[in-house]
């Protein structure tokens, strides 16, 4: 039976993103795709979709949703602050975990606690797919738009079985973002590199889905180099050094070659952890070889399959939350999940 | 020159084969970019050549440099074979009038030429597709005429409508969408050069050569309109020599 989720407000932003739009860098078209990987399968996997469906990516929160004339099945992974409103009664209820959105009712996200976005995915969400993915690239219009009020989303109408939950989260993580040095680290002096790597940066207010700018000291182009060179292909990671010498870390959405030097590449594995940094959020990097690059990628791999393999059924018993979202509690019912606070009317 | 091999993070590797814009290394690179293609790398997601150097993407779970360094230093060894690829070469027609090219007349004067004498530069020079980026489908193409060359605008466009044909210093293109931008905009192209819809979505390729044909306003609408009707189509513009 098909279903609709309704976009009832975009919030600080919000657009579908799956894996990404791989194969058309020759021809200028970036990966896109959800900027935090591991959220991105693990909503999914809570919501009974494929790791690598399309599901919607949200900023800083302000996002509300609503299940149209039929129930749809929906899961925020990230540190979010959920609130579910039914019948004019509005509860808190924990990330991490699926819910059953009958119809009328609403799911808000007030919040984002760390990082600056939280992945919704929709249990069979049915986009349109343009070049082998349904991520949008917002700046070509490639498969669509930022999400605004009155969108539908199309789904199959939430299906039968127990919720899930994932009981152990990902945490945050402080370690220093590792970095290989290069393409382009002999553009700087010795000196300046060991500077970049002891130097605290903040993210600039400068940070969206093509990169973000860090504040911080100025990293100086060796004397006598012009601080471009012939543009060279990008991946996002890439930190960029243009000549006022605040660095640039591209994302998902940066277009596909540049012509600022490369001082060094954010590591695939904590490409996601970095790109979900908010603006005023401290960052530090360490540099590392090229090859335990490669093994932290495995590693990552290892530890996202193991967040996946921890997901669990809820049991329909005595604490039954098809029951808990169903009944119009009275205020001061304990939630088996999330305490109840006071909402903010 | 050997070329150099540099890591861009764990799952890129550039191979780069000068610093310069120069055909000479275009076609190393793209001697290198059909090798990659030919051999069928494991775990290679893309590869993407520029100007200057061929970047393969890959996946460090199903892949590794271990595997793949020593699989491109002997595609290199190979690479030098000449080309046999068709060369492609595009006859575009695009309009240097009015509304359609808002900077002529301020690129002439700072080039010390008539309009007429720059269009007559501009559209009479074979160009080189060197490569695509900052854009799906925006051809960096060269070499412009060295009378025509100016550094980008001081300020940028915030929006510079799409098919607007552009030059900055050393280089023309097309942007195949509305953007901002800060070349200097002398004509506009009415072909599409990105549509998801077709088989290739973007309209030129590293390695196409052009030619612009100028073309009046009338005509400009005119071809905008057929292409949108579906009466004439966009390989229509093109040549193909082996």
């Amino acid at each position: 039976m098909n279903a609709v989720l309704e976009i009832l407000a975009s919030g600080a932003g919000a657009s579908v993103q799956d894996r990404g739009r791989f194969g058309h860098r020759r021809i200028g078209v970036p990966w896109s795709g959800a900027l935090a990987p591991d959220l991105l399968a693990i909503a999914n996997r809570l919501a009974g979709n494929a790791t690598d469906a399309p599901a919607i990516e949200c900023f800083e929160g302000g996002q509300c949703f609503a299940a149209g004339d039929a129930p749809v099945r929906v899961a925020v992974a990230g540190d979010a602050e959920l609130e579910l409103e039914c019948d004019g009664e509005r509860r808190r209820i924990a990330a991490w975990r699926s819910l059953r959105l009958a119809p009328g009712e609403t799911v808000r996200i007030r919040a984002v606690r760390d990082g600056r976005v939280a992945m919704l995915a929709v249990a069979d969400i049915e986009v349109a797919h343009v070049l082998g993915s349904a991520s949008v690239h917002a700046r070509s219009g490639l498969g669509g738009h930022w999400l605004a009020a009155g969108e539908r989303i199309s789904a199959q109408a939430a299906p039968q079985g127990p919720e899930r939950v994932l009981d152990a989260p990902p945490g945050t993580d402080v370690a220093p973002f590792r970095v290989i040095p290069g393409p382009q680290a002999d553009y700087f002096e010795a000196t300046v590199f060991d500077a970049f790597l002891a130097t605290e940066y903040r993210v600039a207010p400068a940070a969206d889905r093509m990169g973000m700018r860090l504040d911080g000291p100025t990293i100086a182009h060796r004397s006598g180099v012009a601080p471009e060179i012939v543009s060279d292909a990008i991946v996002p990671g890439a930190i960029q050094v243009p000549g006022h010498g605040q660095p640039i870390v591209l994302l998902a959405d940066a277009q596909t070659a540049g012509g600022y030097p490369k001082i060094a590449t954010v590591i695939s594995a904590d490409l996601g952890r970095l790109a979900t940094r908010r603006p005023g959020d401290v960052v530090r990097f360490a540099a590392v070889d090229a090859v335990a690059g490669e093994v932290a990628a495995r590693e990552h791999a290892a530890r996202l399959d193991a967040w996946l393999a921890a997901i669990r059924p809820l049991p329909a018993d005595g604490a039954d939350l098809d029951a808990l979202y169903s009944v119009n509690l009275v205020g001061g019912v304990i939630d088996a999940l999330a305490p109840p606070e006071p909402t903010a009317d | 020159m050997n070329p150099r091999i540099l890591d861009l993070g764990d799952r890129a590797i550039t191979v780069e084969f000068g610093d310069a814009i120069d055909p000479a290394l275009l076609a190393r690179v793209a001697a290198l970019d059909h090798a990659c293609a030919r051999a069928a790398l494991p775990g290679v997601i893309e590869t993407v050549p520029t100007f200057r150097s061929l970047t393969i993407l890959f996946d460090p779970l199903t892949s590794s440099r271990a595997e793949l360094l020593p699989a491109l230093q002997g595609l290199l060894a190979e690479a030098d074979v000449p080309d046999a690829t068709t060369q492609r070469t595009w006859r575009l027609p695009v309009c240097y009038e009015g509304d359609l090219a808002p900077d002529l007349a301020d690129v002439a004067q700072r080039c010390g030429i008539s309009a007429d004498a720059l269009v007559e530069l501009h559209a009479g020079k074979e160009y080189v597709v060197y490569m695509l980026g900052f854009l799906p489908g925006f051809p960096f193409m060269g070499d412009v005429e060295q009378d025509l060359r100016l550094p980008r605008r001081s300020e940028p466009r915030v929006a510079v409508p799409a098919g607007s044909v552009a030059i900055a210093n050393g280089l023309t293109a097309i942007y195949p969408w509305e953007s901002p931008g800060g070349w200097h905009l002398l004509a506009n192209c009415p072909v599409p050069l990105f549509d998801a819809t077709r088989a290739a979505p973007a309209l030129l390729a590293a390695g196409d050569r052009v030619r612009f044909a100028p073309v009046d306003t009338a005509e400009h609408a005119r071809i905008v309109a057929a292409l949108r009707g579906g009466e004439i189509a966009v390989e229509s513009f093109a040549q193909s020599t082996s």
